[in-house]
């Protein structure tokens, strides 16, 4: 399966990869003393020749032999690392392990995500509708720009403008922080918002070829009411793209919210991202990278899964 | 439509999910600036975990808001032997753990032979080495990491349950500033124990005994719930000795690494306290009341490579630390009221008269500099001057003071300084390795004395990192350790401190000040030189007391909201509207 190929390849490389960058996980203003410091290098293990290093953290055999004496217990926990599922503690939030920091974090940037895309689509497929319906109107053009301009700006830059209008001219949501559904809306609108531009002009060129073709034709010939032809008939076919741009989105905003989640203090995903690579905080950046991918990888596969049934041309035997 | 229908379900459940975990907001929240590495007081250095470990812990002694004079804290009194070797501790009989044990003398000896012990790994153990034995002890170990020596041999005693002696090796001036400081507070053995016998896996019991659930702690507050990268919720603990002189009943410590987003949630009132502003916003924030720095325990300066020609000539150091123009720093770009400075350490220190180098103007800098190069050979009929590295870790504020100090050098002395920035940890790596020219320091200390500035140029320090030493100055720092009288010992400090400035391993720039914002309304929260407040002295104030408070300030600053409850909050056993929180 290409997906594990896929995985191992990212685990190795990214760990090879970090820990060839300069500079370690306890460097700090103060310099430690020889002693401190191999005790907490020899507690993670960061005192092993390198692959040892790896082979512990890929898994499942437990390589320590001295588990037992040095650390107390009995050493009967043999199986660990990654392919256990076991991303180890956080060399940085020494209360937590990583699992422990995924399964708090996850959760948050899946909702923020969900928000988002809860935009993305009511904004994006309305105004992609609108636009379509009146081809060439005014309306249709200020939707265009408005789309231009939300896949132009970047998403802090919309956070920046959100902010001043929504919390300091007319303060209606909280600035930062999370919590209840107000703390979601802004943030959300900020990390939507490009997806909106993209669904809108998706919607815009779908809604226009279907509306071209001979069934909508018909639909209007029978006498059915405009409202019907176009949410029975019409909707159907020309949401079709944005049905199967949903992964890539989605995929998208889970991980790419950073900016979003540093600037709006939302305790998700994306910020330990940055964090755990600036920190080196090795096993807590290679949890997110692993976690990325195998979202990313999973997203990619639903799409060229939802290709297939929506378009019977397309065979999955050949991709 | 399915995907939809799906999307709109899993978002209704997402949000039902996530308001269920919604917490009322607390009495004070403040700004953390960051996660805390942890809560285990022995294994932690940073300002930010000391903010949370005064909250859950206490020493024996805690410190006056305002004077930073030592209070009782589970040491009811205390007494020094004539010889200032020998500290009596004399435990409160009243103090409490959350699991109902009394705190006892044995707490320390236990919590401190843990935290000596190399293989707890405590980042800061060296600041009980000033006990009799205990380096050796932390120091000397088997090759399985257990020590070699019994803890007997460590001046730490109990003496029955509520007697502590400590004996150092040497008299130690700043020994109860370090009983206040917050590696040195005691954990709950029957916690750790219980942990341990629970969780046999080190990585397990190490997290587990400081998880909310399981954690016994001493102090004025208890962890109510804890969410990583988002905030710390303190509770009130019922059980502390001194509950009735406590006011908030819950406080919320945040994690907001950026300062926009950290001043947004204080302008609009989420946050009471940010321990840190947007530089270039200083200047607006100057006149608001609720801004008001004071000067800080810390040092900005440059270190400079002394195994590197041409910095290891004592000429070229100096010829570049008199022209660097502290004023133009303090005045254009940190603009906070920052100090210049002409000496390592800061002013503020009691009975200390700092041994700085004398300040000239730019002119005479330049005739004095450029006398100086040309001594060492370089400049106008000598050798060019090699291309130079300025080295900074990457940030706004130390860029433009490197981009200053740059310039000044090119212009004053003809020398081509070039900016060199890097990451955080490849910056310290480099620092380390001495792969710099001139990089830029700080230093912070952690109790008010200069030793704990100046026993970090000793030959060889593991945090001199400028590749000087001096058998002179590491002399006089040995002979401060031992000097019994406290003014021959600041003398002796001071000499060390004109060495230091004579030869210029490190080029000092400016002293630090505090950029607390700070709501009005908060009392029991005072500027001091250590930026230390003990959250147990924190309270409301009501309107009244709040107008006597803007009575007495400055009539040009700014008065902004005043966010909190107007009626005040206080503690149960205040009766007055300006309560004392001092007995010393």
């Amino acid at each position: 399966m290409w997906f594990a190929v896929t995985l191992f390849c990212v685990v190795t490389i990214s760990f090879f990869m970090m820990r060839s960058v300069r500079g370690g996980p306890f460097d700090g203003e103060r310099t430690l003393d020889p002693a401190i410091e191999r005790n907490i290098e020899a507690r993670y293990h960061l005192d092993w020749p390198l692959p040892k290093q790896y082979f512990q953290y890929v898994g499942p055999f437990n390589l320590d032999e001295h588990r037992a004496e040095i650390f107390g217990g009995d050493g009967s926990k043999v199986f660990g690392g990654v392919t256990m599922l076991e991303f180890g503690p956080s060399f940085k939030y020494k209360d937590f392990t990583v699992d422990q920091i995924i399964s708090q974090s996850l959760p948050i940037s899946a909702l923020l995500g969900m928000v988002a895309m809860m935009w993305a689509l009511a904004l994006g497929v309305s105004a992609g509708i609108a636009s379509a319906l009146k081809r060439g109107s005014r309306l249709d053009l200020a939707m265009r720009l408005a789309a231009t301009g939300g896949i132009a700006l970047p998403n802090f830059v919309i956070a920046g403008f959100l902010i001043i209008f929504f919390v300091f001219m007319i303060p209606l949501l909280p600035v930062a922080g999370w919590g209840s559904v107000k703390y979601m809306l802004l943030p959300g609108f900020a990390l939507g918002a490009p997806y909106a531009a993209y669904i809108a002009r998706l919607t815009r060129t779908g809604m226009l070829e279907v509306l071209s073709q001979d069934h909508i034709r018909t639909a209007h010939a029978k006498g059915l009411a405009p409202k019907t032809v176009i949410m029975r008939h019409a909707l159907k076919g020309g949401l079709l793209p944005v049905v199967s741009y949903l992964g890539p989105a989605i995929a998208g905003v889970l991980t790419g919210s950073l900016v979003i989640e540093k600037i709006f203090k939302i305790p998700g995903l994306g910020t330990h991202f940055i964090n755990s690579a600036l920190n080196r905080d090795y096993t807590l950046a290679m949890g997110v990278t692993i976690l990325f991918t195998v979202l990313i990888y999973s997203m990619n596969t639903i799409v060229d899964l939802a290709y297939t049934m929506l378009d019977p041309r397309i065979d999955l035997e050949e991709m | 439509m399915a995907p939809f229908l799906l999307l709109a379900g899993l978002f209704v459940g997402a949000l039902y999910l996530a308001s269920s975990a919604r917490l009322e907001p607390a009495d004070y929240t403040f700004n953390n600036s960051t996660e805390v590495a942890t809560l285990d007081p022995a294994r932690v250095t940073g300002v930010p975990e000391g903010r949370i470990i005064k909250a859950l812990f206490e020493g024996l002694v805690v410190k006056h808001p305002r004077t930073l004079k030592p209070m009782p804290g589970m040491a009811e009194s205390w007494s020094v032997s004539e010889d200032l070797l020998t500290y009596t501790f004399y435990i409160r009989k009243d103090a409490k753990w959350t699991n109902g044990e009394p705190v006892t003398a044995h707490d320390f000896v236990y919590s401190w032979k843990r935290f000596l012990k190399a293989q707890t790994a405590a980042e800061y153990a060296y600041q009980l080495w000033y006990v009799q034995g205990a380096e050796a002890y932390t120091k000397e170990n088997d090759e399985n990491g257990e020590p070699l020596n019994s803890f007997d041999t460590v001046g730490i005693k109990a003496n029955g349950d509520y007697i502590l002696k400590v004996k150092l090796k040497s008299p130690t001036p700043f020994f109860m500033d370090l009983m206040a400081f917050y590696p040195m507070f005691p954990v709950n053995k029957t916690n750790i124990e219980e942990a341990m016998a629970r969780w046999p896996d080190n990585n397990e019991w190490e997290m587990q005994w400081l998880r909310p659930e399981n954690l016994v702690t001493n102090g004025p507050f208890t962890v109510e719930y804890r969410r990583v990268n988002d905030r710390i919720r303190l509770k009130k603990n019922p059980d502390y000795w001194d509950a009735d002189n406590v006011a908030m009943n819950t406080i919320d410590a945040l994690t907001i690494e950026q300062a926009g987003t950290a001043l947004n949630t204080y302008l609009t009132g989420s946050t009471h306290m940010i321990p840190s502003v947007l530089p270039n916003l200083i200047p607006k924030l100057m006149p608001r009341e609720d801004f008001e720095p004071v000067a800080y325990l810390g040092t900005y300066f440059y270190r400079v490579n002394t195994t590197k020609p041409p910095f290891d000539d004592v000429r070229v150091r100096k010829a570049l630390a008199i022209t660097v123009n502290r004023k133009d720093i303090v005045e254009k770009i940190t603009k906070a009221g920052q100090v210049p400075a002409y000496g390592l350490v800061p002013p503020g220190m009691a009975g200390y008269v700092p041994a700085e180098f004398a300040a000239l103007d730019p002119t005479a800098a330049k005739i004095k500099a450029r006398e100086l190069l040309a001594e060492a050979g370089y400049g106008s009929g000598g050798k060019p001057f090699p291309v130079m590295e300025v080295h900074y870790n990457t940030s706004e504020a130390h860029r433009d003071i490197a981009e200053v100090v740059a310039q000044t050098w090119r212009d004053q002395l003809g020398i081509d300084a070039k900016l060199q920035n890097q990451e955080w940890k490849v910056y310290l790596d480099t620092q380390n390795n001495l792969g710099f020219d001139v990089s830029r320091s700080a230093w912070i200390g952690d109790y008010p004395d200069p030793n704990t500035f100046l026993d970090m140029f000793v030959t060889g320090g593991e945090n001199n990192k400028t590749g000087w030493g001096n058998a002179e100055y590491d002399r006089l720092i040995t002979a401060s350790a031992s000097e019994a009288d406290p003014t021959a010992r600041l003398a002796i400090l001071k000499d060390a401190e004109a060495i230091l400035m004579d030869e210029m391993p490190i080029i000092p720039i400016y002293f630090y000040v505090t950029q607390n914002m700070v709501a009005p309304r908060l009392g029991g929260f005072y500027g001091n030189i250590q930026d230390e407040h003990f959250p147990k002295f924190l309270y409301w104030m009501n309107d009244e007391e709040l107008a006597a408070k803007r009575a007495d300030q400055p009539g040009a600053w700014e008065i902004v909201d005043d966010v909190g409850p107007s009626e005040g909050l206080y503690a149960p056993a205040w009766t007055g509207p300006v309560p004392s929180p001092s007995n010393n």
